[in-house]
């Protein structure tokens, strides 16, 4: 199954019954498979004229009772931008799949790329957290996607699904849970009459609409009423402290990585997504030469996970960081460790290969 | 501070409050924050008179609105489940909010800039789907918010802050439009024409597919400082002696009807709608699930 | 009697005297009920309302024959006409 593919299973397997579309290569598979797929499950698949309609009308169908996500790449992403803001702002869950392509712009429409990584994190205005996870193999398609539902139904926020192209085109194994009982669903929060819906709690509970209960949802800053108040110099302070604080203190609860042979390790390989499996075989093959060298992948790519990057700065000599852009993650790993970072970068459509990765960590360790 | 606390307007303003429209209305939030002779509120009013006509529980509605004056009318003065979106996309928004609730009137409520600039391709779209949603497009002639720019529907020749030697543009025929893109119901009215306007939003609310009414409404604020006409009477004075009734209007010239608001109902249709479509290929699948 | 723009719907009965009721509170002073009732039943004053606006005074009462124009018209729901 392809990786697209997976990821969209793992939607349905999550709950997901409405899927906002627009093609765009290469994350149109999700968009086939669940148009196919959710009008068996009684779901809806709606084809909208542009991305920003897209991800408005999950919003719409979110606040209106559905499990809603959307798939894209980077010129949609774009476009998106404007909603995953409104989402953040408004704490509609949702999930949003970018499958990464070569940019700027229309790019290398049919290549991989891994340049999306700081437009998932700041892509919108104002001050906010982000949540986004980047698998590296098809399997991983399948659990992040139900992993994205649970925390965006957790955290009352939007989750991306940062994939690639090389990962959403790639073909493998995937192996279904046995039944539905055994993908654990966090199921949405729903306000009870005297709680309030954008406030009191750190993340508060939902009212949808159609419950008699004329809830106020808007973009603008806003009380914990959800009525709008967009002078009060405190209510806003209060409102985005509180939207960044929901994921900013629950780090530990949401950051994974994984890690091998950290050990002993003197240099480490951070890696994530596409470039993860190049750099697998880049640390085997410097450790069947005797050398001490780590790997690390960010399964969180935001919030980042910097305990874990912090904790290496004790240990190892260098931090190579190889990536399909010019070093997004390699310039984050820098404001958190003092030991040198070298950055592997490779754009052109064109994986990173073992020997590509393997080279520089050679000419330092094996000069 | 709970939610039901909009049941008891506050002592400071209309503790005695006795119009028989209120009831609709989140009462803490009046008087409304609109300019001195806006023709919004009368909009508001006509929309609460409608659903007052027709016995509909506030509890079956749902308001979505975008950005700009004409989007407070629902957000917040009209008390119902409401969805203030982001600039233009309301019917984006509606769009899901109608596939999930079929069983809610979907109504939206903003203005030109909103829904026929910046969401002019939603607009055609929605109406080509004929997705069973009510749409009611506040026309004042201009970005009413942002201080009077000129909008896709400024009429030509008009003087606005960003067109300060006259619009070299011609207006858009958004009814037209929306007529076009296979609509199944549009008529447009004025803020003058308020017992027929009352009575189209009545007819949009019903019919079923997609409804569109345009209402040209008056902007003495940002529009008129700029065309010198100060009141929203200058205005009304205005839509009285310039519109026409599409019937009329259908046997003079194009260059008889410069200058012309024709009002009245430009097309009413039953053809198909999108999300009961939607439902019927549900259960046609549900039968053979993988 | 100047002319409504459309059927006023379910307007009061004319045979029955209306009692005007202005919210001064509301009022904002814009005068499109003075400017546009059909029978001129309400015109300008110059008593000023807790905001600043001059709010209309109800002159000739009698003549109401409750079309509701002014009601509906009104931007601000200041003006409610009930039958007596």
């Amino acid at each position: 199954m392809l990786g697209d593919e997976a990821a969209a299973h793992g939607a349905l397997w999550a709950g997901c019954n409405f899927f906002g579309g627009y093609p765009i290569t290469p994350a149109s598979e999700i968009a086939e498979v669940l148009a196919r797929l959710l009008p068996r499950m009684n779901g809806f698949y709606v084809q909208m004229e542009d991305e920003i309609a897209s991800l408005g009308a999950v919003l719409g169908a979110v606040w209106s009772g559905a499990r809603g996500m959307t798939a894209t790449s980077g010129p949609g992403f774009s476009l998106m931008q404007e909603h995953i803001g409104y989402a953040i702002m408004t704490e509609t869950p949702c999930v949003i799949v970018d499958v990464q392509r070569s940019g700027p712009s229309t790019g290398q429409a049919t290549k991989a790329a891994q340049g999306d990584v700081m437009q998932a994190r700041w892509g919108t205005h104002g001050d906010h957290e982000m949540i986004a996870l980047a698998p590296s193999s098809v399997q991983e398609c399948f659990d992040l996607t139900i992993d994205c539902f649970n925390l965006a139904e957790r955290f009352r926020q939007p989750v991306i699904l940062l994939m690639d192209g090389e990962i959403g085109h790639l073909r493998e194994n995937l192996t279904f849970p046995d039944d539905t009982a055994a993908v654990a669903r966090q199921e949405r929060a729903l306000a009870g009459p005297d709680e309030q819906p954008f406030g009191g709690a750190e993340v508060p509970p939902m009212i949808q609409f159609g419950y008699n209960r004329y809830v106020h949802v808007s973009g603008s800053t806003h009380k914990p009423d959800g009525m709008r108040d967009v002078s009060t110099q405190s209510v806003h302070d209060q409102l985005v402290r509180r939207l960044v604080s929901k994921i900013d203190s629950r780090r530990e609860e949401i950051t994974r990585v994984e890690s091998r042979w950290l050990e002993d390790a003197e240099a480490v390989v951070v890696c994530y997504g596409a470039s993860a499996r190049p750099s697998l075989g880049a640390v085997l093959a410097a450790r069947e030469q005797g050398l001490k060298v780590g790997y690390l992948r960010l399964i969180t790519i935001w919030p980042f996970p910097r305990a874990e990057i912090k904790a290496l700065n004790e240990q190892v000599a260098t931090i190579y960081v190889p990536e399909m852009n010019l070093g997004q993650i390699s310039r984050e790993i820098e404001r958190f460790v003092s030991c040198p970072v070298e950055s592997i970068s490779k754009i052109g459509g064109v994986s990173l290969t073992i020997q590509e990765i393997l080279e520089p960590i050679l000419k330092k360790l094996k000069p | 501070m709970k939610l039901s606390q909009t049941e008891t307007p506050p002592e400071d303003c209309c503790e005695d409050s006795n119009h028989r429209l209120h009831k609709y209305l989140r009462q803490e939030t009046l008087p409304t924050t609109f300019c001195v002779g806006c023709g919004c509120g009368t909009v508001l009013g006509a929309f609460a008179q409608a659903v007052d006509e027709l016995s509909l529980p506030p509890e079956e509605i749902v308001m979505v609105t975008g950005i700009g004056c004409s989007s407070w009318i629902p957000s917040p003065y009209f008390k119902a489940d409401t969805l203030h979106t982001t600039h233009g996309r309301a019917l984006a928004f509606a769009t899901g909010v109608k596939v999930m609730l079929p069983r809610m009137k979907v109504i939206v409520i903003a203005g030109d800039g909103d829904i026929a600039g910046i969401g002019g391709n939603h607009l055609i779209h929605a109406a080509r789907r004929n997705i069973d949603l009510t749409v009611f497009m506040v026309n004042n002639w201009n970005y009413g918010m942002t201080g009077g720019q000129m909008s896709p529907t400024t009429p030509q020749g008009a003087l606005t802050t960003t067109s300060p030697y006259h619009n070299v543009e011609p207006p858009l025929k958004a009814a037209e439009l929306v007529a076009a893109a296979g609509a199944n119901y549009v008529s447009r009215w004025t803020t003058y024409h308020v017992f027929p306007l009352a009575e189209a939003m009545q007819y949009a609310i019903s019919k079923k597919g997609f409804s569109f009414v345009e209402i040209i409404a008056q902007c003495p604020v940002s529009y008129g400082k700029m065309v010198n006409m100060r009141s929203g009477s200058d205005f009304l004075n205005l839509y009285r002696d310039t519109s026409i009734r599409i019937e009329q209007a259908r046997e003079l010239s194009e260059e008889e009807l410069v200058d012309k608001i024709v009002v009245g109902k430009l097309v009413e249709r039953d053809a198909e709608e999108y999300v009961t479509k939607l439902y019927q290929v549900n259960s046609e699948q549900s039968a053979h699930k993988e | 009697m100047a002319k409504l723009p459309g059927d006023p719907g379910k307007k009061l009965k004319a045979e029955d005297s209306q009692v005007i009721r202005i919210d001064e509170d509301y009022c904002k002073g814009c005068s499109i009920c003075i400017d546009f009732c059909p029978l001129e039943v309400l015109s300008e004053s110059d008593q000023i309302n807790r905001k600043g606006y001059y709010v209309p005074k109800i002159s000739r009462e009698q003549r109401c024959i409750g079309c509701r124009f002014c009601e509906l018209l009104c931007p601000e729901f200041a003006i409610t006409i009930k039958n007596e």
